[in-house]
């Protein structure tokens, strides 16, 4: 039998309820304010002819230059082989920083995280410094004759994407590391006295139980990259022109609010789609993962 | 199944001034039970992962039969382990599991299979095999963490405290079980655990270890009624650890004069149970307490030394009327009145 709540009681709980909820209201307010109003007036100017009348007239335009296209695959192309090398460096690296020490681990850890700490245009300068026909690399690699030519490595596709992954990797590590941190050791130990190889022990244990720091870290490196800006404007030297430079073009060639809107949208649609993929792949991979023991 | 006898010869193991390991020299036979007793920190469980090949010794040798494991790697050791908190694979379910290490030695699946259900039988899972390790309670993971460990048919089964996260009627009923599943497989096994009560139901024989040496080895009976220093003696049970001159002969000989270890079970009210040839205490009653099967009594000998001694319920009967401060004689029969030897006054 159920006892009636004292009403007062009830209401103290409300209240506190509603205090705690009213914490976020400050926030809530800033990005009211700094994300969804402007949100909302680049949809409205998507629909605004420089005449000032609603049409689709910016999509029709957009939708059909051949320019949107080829930087959309640009954009992809960015992103993807940004998240592929980031896992390439990356997962071996977590790796190693999860099976050392805890002590040497953090010390490592804090030379990973170092580049988050500088400003993203004085690396990308740096970079540029680096990579230059004329740069500390190529003047090393013609001078000690490994190479007769210097290298093309900036002002193109490879010196942005050295630029992107320099900035994406710590970023991609720390969920990576995080969960490989968290598995237990006697799992890894029990796997090696059962008779697995290190390699097996990495693809049937560890692999499997940080698939979701993997994921999280992948999903972090798409969102960052797909808007990135600086570095292929700077390292990719008006050959590499992926939307958000094109975004720019428009803005400061066309002056042509509308269509700039067209193209951000595009690009918001584009981070939910693959947002919405990464979602929905780690829970099929979350419901399938019973019984896949055959290494 | 060949099991195989383990030799363990003078391993050191140290972190940093921490000495983990010292000096320890150890025989076990082939297919014998043999459990590694002490408290925390005593390096039963470093002795296990230095065998298990996760704890690399810094000098000494370890043979498996007669061949040299020293330097061979955790995975080449065919050795099964069951570990404290079973760490079984959470992202497998129980058949996953228990194939897991004939998958890693691509035994054919059907076969894989088979054995795997043939394991999961032995330990009474049947029927559980589809389940996920989440929906398993504490001692059902207990038996698939077992039949995990036998299924590849290891030679050396080790368990590191695979019973201290049960509850305790669980952990007796698990108790008899690895016992009989040791007896049935006869592999030889060992089982750490710093629970005295269980490691004396278990073993064949106990190895009492503290801060990094073998205390003594012996067989349960032998460990619990002679023990060979203070340390075992006090691990082992409730014991009274009485200075010389302070017990005297019933039949008024002259008193032993070394110091003597008699369990508090041993001691009665009634002189008739100890025999002419027994010993005697005199004491005032200090405290005494109900414990369900028996009474336990505190007293404090005439030299002002507290003995405890505990009196089965059954034969209780003047220890209700017992007041505080009351003179009381406790006598204990000359076969339960161990020597301790090389013990200081």
């Amino acid at each position: 039998m159920s006892v009636a709540a004292d009403p007062a009681l009830a209401a103290d709980g409300r209240r506190e309820r509603r205090f705690f909820l009213s914490l976020s209201l400050p926030a809530l307010f800033i990005v009211g304010l700094a994300a969804i109003l402007p949100l909302l007036w680049i949809v409205r100017q998507s629909f605004l002819t420089t005449a000032g009348q609603y049409s689709v007239g910016n999509y029709e335009k957009v939708l059909s230059s051949g320019l949107t296209w080829s930087a959309l695959a640009t954009t992809l192309e960015l992103s993807l082989g940004t998240l592929v090398v980031c896992i390439i460096l990356g997962i071996p690296l977590a790796l190693a920083l999860a099976s050392t020490r805890p002590r040497v681990a953090n010390v490592l850890m804090a030379f990973v995280m170092l580049p988050l700490w500088t400003s993203i245009l004085v690396r990308t300068y740096g970079w540029l410094v680096l990579l230059r026909r004329d740069g500390l690399i190529n003047a090393a690699l013609t001078g000690s004759g490994l190479t007769a030519e210097p290298l093309p490595l900036v002002y193109n596709f490879t010196g942005t994407l050295i630029g992107m992954v320099h900035y994406m990797l710590p970023l991609f590590l720390l969920p990576v590391y995080a969960a490989m941190r968290d598995i237990d050791t006697n799992l890894t130990r029990a796997a090696a006295s059962m008779g697995a190889t290190l390699g097996q022990v990495i693809r049937t244990v560890i692999l499997p139980l940080s698939a979701g720091g993997i994921f999280s870290g992948s999903i972090l490196v798409f969102i960052y990259t797909i808007g990135f800006f600086i570095t292929p404007a700077v390292l990719g030297g008006g050959k590499v022109n992926p939307l958000s430079i094109r975004i720019e073009r428009t803005l400061s060639t066309f002056q042509d609010w509308g269509s700039a809107s067209v193209l951000g949208i595009l690009l918001l649609v584009l981070m939910a789609l693959i947002a919405v993929m990464f979602l929905t792949a780690r829970r099929l991979m979350a419901h399938n993962k019973m019984g896949a023991a055959h290494a | 199944m060949k099991s195989l006898p383990i030799t363990i010869d003078s391993v050191r193991k140290a972190y940093g001034s921490y000495v983990a390991l010292d000096d320890v020299s150890l025989d076990i036979r082939a297919g014998e039970f043999l459990t590694l007793l002490g408290p925390s920190g005593s390096g039963k469980t470093t002795l296990l992962m230095a065998l298990a090949g996760f704890v690399r010794p810094d000098s000494g040798k370890l043979l498996l039969g007669d061949r040299d494991i020293t330097r061979l790697a955790p995975n080449k050791r065919e050795i099964g382990i069951v570990f404290q908190n079973y760490a079984l694979f959470p992202h497998m379910n129980v058949l996953a599991n228990v194939e897991y290490p004939l998958a890693l030695r691509r035994r054919r699946k059907a076969e894989a299979r088979q054995r795997a259900l043939d394991a999961l039988a032995r330990v009474k899972l049947d029927g559980l095999s589809e389940r996920g390790i989440g929906e398993l309670s504490g001692g059902q993971r207990q038996r698939v963490a077992l039949a995990r460990a036998i299924v590849f048919e290891p030679r050396v089964m080790l368990m590191d405290e695979p019973l201290s996260a049960l509850d305790k009627n669980l952990r007796e009923t698990m108790q008899y079980e690895i016992r009989r599943l040791h007896d049935d497989l006869g592999i030889t096994t060992i089982y750490v655990t710093h629970d005295q009560r269980e490691a004396l139901t278990m073993s064949d024989r106990i190895a009492v270890m503290n801060s990094g040496r073998i205390q003594q080895i012996d067989a349960p009976q032998h460990i619990y009624d002679r023990p060979s220093t203070r340390f075992v003696a006090e691990f082992m049970g409730e014991a009274n650890i009485i200075a010389p001159g302070l017990a005297r002969r019933i039949d008024g000989a002259d008193a032993p004069r070394e110091t003597l270890m008699i369990r508090a079970e041993s001691l009665h009210l009634d002189a008739s149970l100890a025999g002419r040839d027994g010993v005697a205490l005199d004491g005032t009653l200090r405290a005494k307490a109900f414990r369900g099967e028996n009474w336990l009594l505190t007293l404090a000998l005439d030299g002002g030394q507290e003995i405890l001694v505990c009196i089965p319920a059954a034969l209780a009967g003047g220890c209700v009327e017992l007041a505080a401060s009351q003179r009381v004689t406790v006598y204990a029969p000359a076969q339960k009145v161990h020597v301790l030897p090389g013990a200081m006054a």
